[in-house]
């Protein structure tokens, strides 16, 4: 049985930006523990006479041809954005440690 | 005094491919100085559902790269998402080859204080470019036009061991990449943007200490001064006693300073796993043979060449090599004059008066034709006009765009070869100078270019400098 612990969760956490409160921290150890039992399941499978693959398709090498295509207006681009500015994205500031 | 710590450092340099579409989708490669967000698509926005469709160019040209980098060239390519979160990166993963590079284990060579040094390049791959943020007033702003352009990041071994190795590094990769026409190596617009690994040990060790990673150089001159910096702090933590951390590192160049952006407790979990939407790449042997047939003579070889087949020095040989449209033009020069001017001589032209100009003019490229150019140095290598009349000539075939030989038949310009002509200019001038004409006579017999001069003055500087002087001696 694997059992993450808090500071785990909270670093995946940390990773992909999300804020959890600590009942949400306990109840998504919970949860992800039971999903990386599923996956040790599976690591119990012997692999080592299979060779490693990124892809289950048996598609190789797909490539187009280096062509320009049509591109959207900038209005459509910025349709779905909660934020704009003119003709940017407007987003909450970032900063990285030079300011 | 031998400096108490030994440089070490590898680099890992990022330039942007020379396509005409981004690296997944039809969106323009050459469009982001214009209107922000207006060259998107819904696949560089990351809009739900869209698949990416790999750039058969971008592939060729990273080859490309590799065989001119010496690298093996991978039978399979997988890309792989690098995932983590930052607003200029809409999918929330970059797409990158990661285990498995299109190119690795090849080298470049650089000259070095002591000869020629190959530096290993661990690997060479394929990624795509972020947006861009502009930061202003509590807010950051998000423009996608790069969004998915293709970038080559090439990645050396920690070989590098003095800041002039490494700027010299740079230089040649960067003439390798323009050569080879990979890349436009336009650093002003960010074609290459580099990032090093940097640590110092005591001299003579030979384990590493630990490294420090400098991102955001976007010049040669950042580069150097953020490696100059580097060297002082650590230097400085070491020499008392104290222990340099692993961080990753920013540059501001305008305080000349490094910042630390990332301490190695807080470093990134990129969570790398293969692009599902994106079948392996396979390159067959057929491909990589019709590329490797594709590249130009490399600058090194060529500046060899140039050596051996026409007497050159290293130093000369070097200048006319390091530009594909230079060298070109050098060789066309020299087979439109057919012998009649030496390689060293249309060398020497090139590299004084031809670069002289192109300087004054601020240009990168050559104006003027090959066979022009090779025109105005027959004329003085017959002496049909001498060498000062020829620089002269050249600045009006800059702005004119005429042969050599219509604007010295348009203005005149050949040289006074006759005899009588110049006899009779030495003989008045002489009698005119009965002073400098004695002091001449008394020993003073520097003064034979005053009189060469006065000569050419009244001439308009048409005259057979070479006669002149001849018949200066005959009568002084
Ligand atoms: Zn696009």
């Amino acid at each position: 049985m694997t059992r993450l612990s808090a500071d785990e969760v909270q670093h995946v956490a940390e990773l992909v930006k999300l804020k959890l409160t600590a009942a949400e921290i306990e109840l998504f150890a919970s949860q992800l523990s039971a999903i990386l039992d599923y996956a040790a399941q599976i690591q119990e499978v012997d692999t080592s006479q299979v060779p490693p693959t990124a892809t289950v398709l048996p598609l190789r090498s797909i490539m187009r041809d280096d062509v320009t295509e049509p591109r959207l207006s900038v209005d459509e681009a910025l349709a779905n954005a909660p934020n704009r500015q003119d003709s940017f994205f407007k987003v909450h500031a970032i900063l990285d440690g030079s300011q | 005094m031998t400096p108490a710590y030994e440089l070490v450092v590898g680099m890992e340099v990022h330039a942007q491919l020379l396509t005409q579409s981004k690296m997944f989708c039809g969106c323009s490669a050459n469009a982001f100085d214009t209107e922000p967000n207006s060259n998107t698509c819904p696949v560089c926005l990351a809009m739900p559902g869209m698949l990416p469709v790999i750039n058969r160019q971008a592939v060729a040209q990273t080859i490309r790269a590799g065989l001119a980098l010496n690298c093996t060239i991978g039978a399979e390519a997988v890309f792989a998402r690098k995932n983590y979160t930052y607003p200029d990166l809409p999918k929330g993963y970059q797409i990158s080859q990661y285990e498995l590079p299109q190119c690795s284990d090849g080298w470049i060579e650089i000259d070095t204080a002591h000869g020629a040094k190959r530096i290993g390049i661990t690997r060479a791959h394929l990624e795509e470019d972020t947006g861009k943020l502009v930061h202003a007033d509590g807010v950051s702003l998000v423009d996608l036009n790069r969004a998915g352009v293709p970038l080559l990041e090439i990645v050396t071994e920690p070989d590098l061991r003095t800041i002039e190795e490494v700027n010299e590094y740079l230089t040649r990769l960067r003439q390798l990449l323009v050569t080879i026409g990979v890349s436009s190596g336009d650093m002003e617009k960010g074609a290459m943007r580099m990032e090093a690994n940097i640590s110092l040990r005591p001299a003579g060790s030979s384990s590493f200490g630990t490294k420090v990673e400098i991102k955001n150089l976007n010049s040669f001159r950042a580069v150097r001064n953020a490696l100059e910096y580097e060297i002082r702090r650590q230097s400085a933590v070491l020499a008392t006693g104290g222990q340099v951390e692993q961080v990753t590192m920013g540059w501001l160049e305008h305080a000349g300073r490094t910042y630390v952006q990332r301490s190695k407790e807080s470093a990134h979990d990129y969570r790398y796993f293969p692009e599902p939407d994106l079948p392996p790449l396979a390159v067959s042997r057929e491909w990589v043979a019709e590329l490797q047939a594709s590249l130009p003579e490399l600058p090194l070889a060529r500046r060899s060449r140039f050596m051996a087949a026409y007497g050159l020095k290293l130093a000369d040989a070097d200048v006319l090599s390091a530009d594909r449209g230079v060298a070109d033009f050098f060789e066309a020069t020299l087979q439109a004059v057919g012998g009649v001017v030496t390689p060293h001589k249309v060398a020497h032209w090139i590299m004084g008066d031809l670069f002289r100009l192109l300087n004054e003019h601020n240009l990168d490229r050559i104006p003027i034709p090959a066979a022009h150019f090779a025109e105005l140095l027959q004329l003085v290598a017959r002496h049909v006009i001498n060498a000062n009349t020829g620089s002269q000539v050249l600045k009006t075939m800059f702005s004119s765009g005429e042969s050599a030989a219509r604007i010295v038949e348009r203005e005149n310009l050949a040289q006074v070869s006759d005899a009588n002509v110049l006899e009779s200019a030495v003989q008045s001038l002489l009698a005119a100078h009965p002073d400098e004409v004695a002091r001449y006579q008394a020993g003073k017999t520097q003064l034979l270019g005053w009189f060469v001069g006065q000569v050419m003055r009244e001439t308009r500087g048409k005259a057979n400098p070479d006669l002149v002087r001849q018949l200066l001696q005959k009568y002084l």
